[in-house]
């Protein structure tokens, strides 16, 4: 019933309870633990983490299961979660040259220093549903283990292209970034808030984003350098201490693009860089924002004019949070019979005007 | 040649020079223009007339030289000062009329805004000057409420007119006004625009590659090659006894057409 | 893992840093009557788009002192209302209350109140695009200049093309204003009918957007007008019936349908003011 909107307190009681028995659903069977959406369904946790701008994949389940399986509704609750936080400081630049990589692999080069390293990639496999997977209690056939020596201090592809300058150096980087979530999105943006907020930004979004540029909307010919997906050591400075402690250690995936070059009579060509860096392993949104990134900075490296949805700082940046883009959606849900009701009375009142003078009406 | 009775040019630009890079726009360039002058400007694509007419207009910023518009400093000015004056005592007609009018307003609208941006907030005012100036473009009365999309391109170019001439601008810039027209509208336009400036009393900077458009409209005429003014004069002097080899160049090549 | 619980949460929520920036975005904005001052929106618990501006200019506002009263269509017992209402019973225990004239503050999705405010109240209002010229120019940064130049010429283009199409300004709701004679600013989507309360008002109006991260306000007793023509002034206008509840032909009115044969009856959308009138009348006749 409707009047549900109106005089709703045990409305919103009782619809709070219903779905708390939906979300656990049948009782016979056993409910899912925590560790069991961590470890069994990690990508979904991964993503959680890295667009809830949070590194606590404990959290992230725990999300998950309170939101039914609706990752945008975990992210939105590690949202809200996050902003309650104190922050204590930040940390030094993570440094992604000593990850200990479990991927690593490169478009550019055939093969090279560090080698091609696949790491537990869906690439090859054959999209075939798995039907053993149905029956429970298989054990898993553990995958051999290669010397992992060596793999904690893999140089970098963009090292190789930069030592003989045929790619842009990279940008200075000793500033402090700007915060988006203490400080209200000003644009013009740098690239450091750019970057910023694609790496919170919707995975969809920016995936449909960085496709369009590959089907000629802002094109910027891309190559993928290097990927690669490990664990980071995190340090901070202690002010106490005065020098930087390892706080902790965190997965990333990181995907560096070559890009089409630009140059002029003064300039020689160069190849340009385009950056991506999320939580987890999340190389689909790693490699959809290094291309938009790139993307988005043809002001800066010179390029002409031509308008295209991903070189749209604007558009990009106001439009690719989804927790900002379903809260807006989803508000249309509520009441606006106020609005509604005036626009009802202007409308009879424009029909009944242009109806009579005309005589139109019989 | 500034033997004129007026005390003082309308615009007066002294050396002025943009470039793009190491790239010359255009260097050089001196000139003044007197109330009631059109000054046409002519030169191949890539001459720089079209740089030195989005200089002029406060479209691009200039990198040496002074620009001064009735006695006032342009390039001193603040920018929202700069910003009234190009919709009260100045206005810029596009070659395109989409990049001159808002295509999802009503005529009438497109007339109306630039009254509106100064203060004016009668509806039935600004609905009788739309439609005196929808009859002075030649344009039907009955047409007002009906947006420009519905419009031919000749309509749409003496619409942008209009909605630039509405407010009294004492000086306008045109660029290219007939370009992308055919001939039978062309000449139509520029009969109009003939009156228009004769009846207003404007003063015109005019960009053009097309001869006959100047020979037709400009008093003076200004002959730019490589980003330089390589001939200046009085019109009918300068296309019937060019001087510079490019002008008569120039001249040559129309007359074989 | 660490998860707090909501009695480890700051009074009203937000930690005392983010208040503080709040305060400050909500003190400038008082200063410049109209201008949208960016700040720094949290992510709140609830759905942007849902009134997390409203809620944290309310958090920043409240005091342990205070009375608070929520409204959404007018109303008191509103689904998202009653949500919010129970947000800062929760988080900042304060008092609530349904009567107008007892709330110090008040936070409102499209409506203002029908009881004259006092000068000691605020009123919070829920705002999803503080950006009145938003619809005719979709780009931020055109239009901050727009608003610094003062360059207001296409806000009335769009109500002459109203006239011109419809006869009149067909605008129902969101009508914009001017403040002060310096800004144009949306009123939030308040019915045109409530309008003339936004002038001259005893209490301080503060409008948070959070989704896209702007307060503006207007002190007591701003001069509000709304933009018009000479020969078409904005008229206040609703549903021409009185209320069948308390009989009021000055309040604003929900149009309910009653059956599915075309029955309407039409009621107060102010549910605290209607509940008033009609308590006074039963007591008057008894």
């Amino acid at each position: 019933m409707y009047v549900a909107v109106k005089g709703g307190e045990r409305a919103i009681d009782n619809a709070h309870a219903w779905l708390a028995e939906e979300r656990r659903g049948d009782t016979a069977i056993a409910a899912l633990s925590i560790a069991q959406i961590r470890e069994q369904l990690k990508l979904s946790v991964d993503r959680v983490m890295a667009e809830g701008s949070l590194y606590d994949p404990d959290l992230a389940a725990l999300a998950i299961k309170q939101a039914r399986g609706d990752l945008i509704e975990a992210i939105f609750l590690i949202r809200a979660y996050r902003t309650t936080l104190p922050r204590f400081g930040s940390s030094l630049p993570v440094e992604t040259a000593r990850m200990a990589v479990i991927r690593r692999i490169s478009a550019t080069y055939r093969d090279l220093p560090g080698g091609q390293v696949l790491g537990p990639t869906f690439d090859y496999t054959h999209r075939l549903l798995d039907f053993a997977l149905a029956a429970e209690g298989l054990d898993v056939v553990e995958a051999p283990s290669a010397n992992p020596e060596g793999l904690d201090n893999v140089p970098h592809v963009m090292g190789f292209l930069n030592r003989e300058s045929l790619i842009e150096a990279p940008g200075a980087g000793d500033e402090v970034p700007p915060d988006l979530t203490r400080n209200p999105l000003q644009l013009p943006a740098n690239r450091a808030l750019r970057l910023q907020a694609l790496a919170r930004g919707d995975e969809g979004f920016l995936l449909s984003l960085a496709y369009s540029t590959q089907r000629g909307y802002g094109n910027t010919h891309a190559f993928v350098g290097e990927l690669r997906i490990g664990q980071v050591t995190v340090e901070a400075e202690l002010p106490e201490l005065g020098f930087a402690i390892e706080i902790g250690e965190i997965e990333l995936s990181e995907c560096e693009t070559v890009n089409q070059f630009g140059g002029s009579k003064s300039e020689p060509p160069q190849f340009t860089r385009g950056y991506g860096l999320v939580f987890g392993q999340s190389e689909r949104k790693a490699l959809s924002m290094s291309l938009v990134d790139r993307a988005l900075r043809w002001k800066e490296l010179g390029e002409s004019h031509s308008p295209a949805p991903a070189r749209d700082e604007e558009f990009v940046l106001s439009h690719c949070d989804n927790i900002q883009a379903t809260g807006f959606l989803e508000h249309i849900k509520l009441p606006h019979y106020v609005d509604f009701q005036s626009e009802l009375e202007l409308v009879r009142r424009l029909r009944a005007a242009a109806i009579t003078p005309s005589g139109k009406e019989e | 040649m500034n033997t004129r009775p007026e005390a003082a040019p309308l615009l007066s630009v002294r050396g002025l020079a943009k470039y793009y890079g190491t790239r010359i726009g255009c260097t050089d360039v001196s000139f003044d223009l007197w109330p009631g002058e059109v000054l046409g400007i002519v030169g191949e694509s890539g001459s720089g007339k079209s740089t030195l007419l989005s200089c002029l207009a406060g479209h691009q910023q200039p990198d040496r030289g002074e620009i001064h518009f009735d006695g006032r400093d342009l390039l001193a000015m603040s920018e929202p000062e700069r910003r009234r004056l190009s919709r009260t005592e100045q206005a810029f007609v596009h070659q395109n009329p989409r990049d001159g009018l808002r295509m999802g307003i009503s005529a009438g609208g497109n007339i109306g805004e630039r009254l509106m941006a100064v203060g004016a907030r009668n509806y039935g005012q600004i609905r009788e000057t739309g439609l005196d100036w929808l009859g002075r473009v030649e344009i039907a009365g009955a047409r007002i409420d009906d947006r420009p999309s519905a419009f031919s391109g000749g309509m749409q170019q003496r619409l942008q007119i209009a909605r630039n001439l509405v407010t009294a601008p004492r000086l306008v810039f045109m660029d290219e006004p007939t370009g992308g027209l055919d001939v039978s509208v062309q000449a139509r336009l520029l009969d109009l625009l003939r009156g228009l400036v004769r009846d207003l009393g404007l003063s015109v900077v005019l960009v053009t590659h097309d001869l006959a458009v100047v020979r037709l409209l400009a008093h003076r005429l200004m002959v730019m090659k490589s980003g330089q003014v390589v001939e200046q004069g009085v019109t009918d002097q300068v296309l019937d006894d060019p001087q510079h080899g490019y002008t008569q160049l120039l001249v040559s090549s129309v007359l074989q057409v | 893992m660490n998860v707090a619980s909501a009695d480890n949460y700051n009074f009203a929520y937000l930690d005392e840093q983010t208040k503080r920036m709040l305060r400050r975005a909500i003190l400038k904005a008082l200063a410049v009557p109209g201008y949208q001052v960016p700040f720094a929106p949290r992510e709140m618990p609830m759905p942007y788009g849902w009134g997390t501006g409203g809620v944290q200019v309310s958090a920043a506002c409240l005091v342990p002192e205070d009375r608070l009263k929520v409204i959404d269509q007018g109303a008191d017992d509103t689904t998202n209302a009653v949500s919010i209402r129970k947000f800062f019973q929760r988080v900042a225990g304060v008092a609530t209350t349904e009567t107008t004239t007892e709330a110090t503050v008040i936070q409102t999705r499209h409506r203002i109140p029908e009881t004259p405010l006092k000068e000691d109240q605020i009123l919070v209002y829920q705002v999803p695009i503080p950006e009145p010229l938003r619809f005719l120019e979709p780009r931020e940064t055109e239009t901050r200049r727009m608003h610094a130049l003062e360059e207001y010429g296409l806000m009335h283009v769009k109500l002459y093309e109203d006239i011109a199409r419809h006869g009149e300004i067909a605008t129902a709701y969101a009508w914009p204003v001017m403040a002060e004679g310096r800004y144009v600013m949306t009123p939030s989507p308040i019915p045109k009918f409530d309008n003339p309360k936004l002038s001259d008002c005893p209490a301080i109006q503060l409008f948070g957007a959070g989704r896209e991260a702007r307060i503006h306000a207007l002190p007591p007793w701003t001069k509000v007008v709304s933009l018009d023509f000479e020969d078409h002034p904005f008229q206040a206008s609703k549903a021409d019936h009185a209320c069948e509840i308390c009989g009021s032909c000055e309040s604003y009115l929900d149009e309910v349908i009653t059956d599915d044969q075309g029955g309407r009856m039409f009621v107060c959308s102010d549910t605290d003011f209607c509940s008033t009138r009609s308590n006074a009348q039963q007591s008057g006749a008894a």
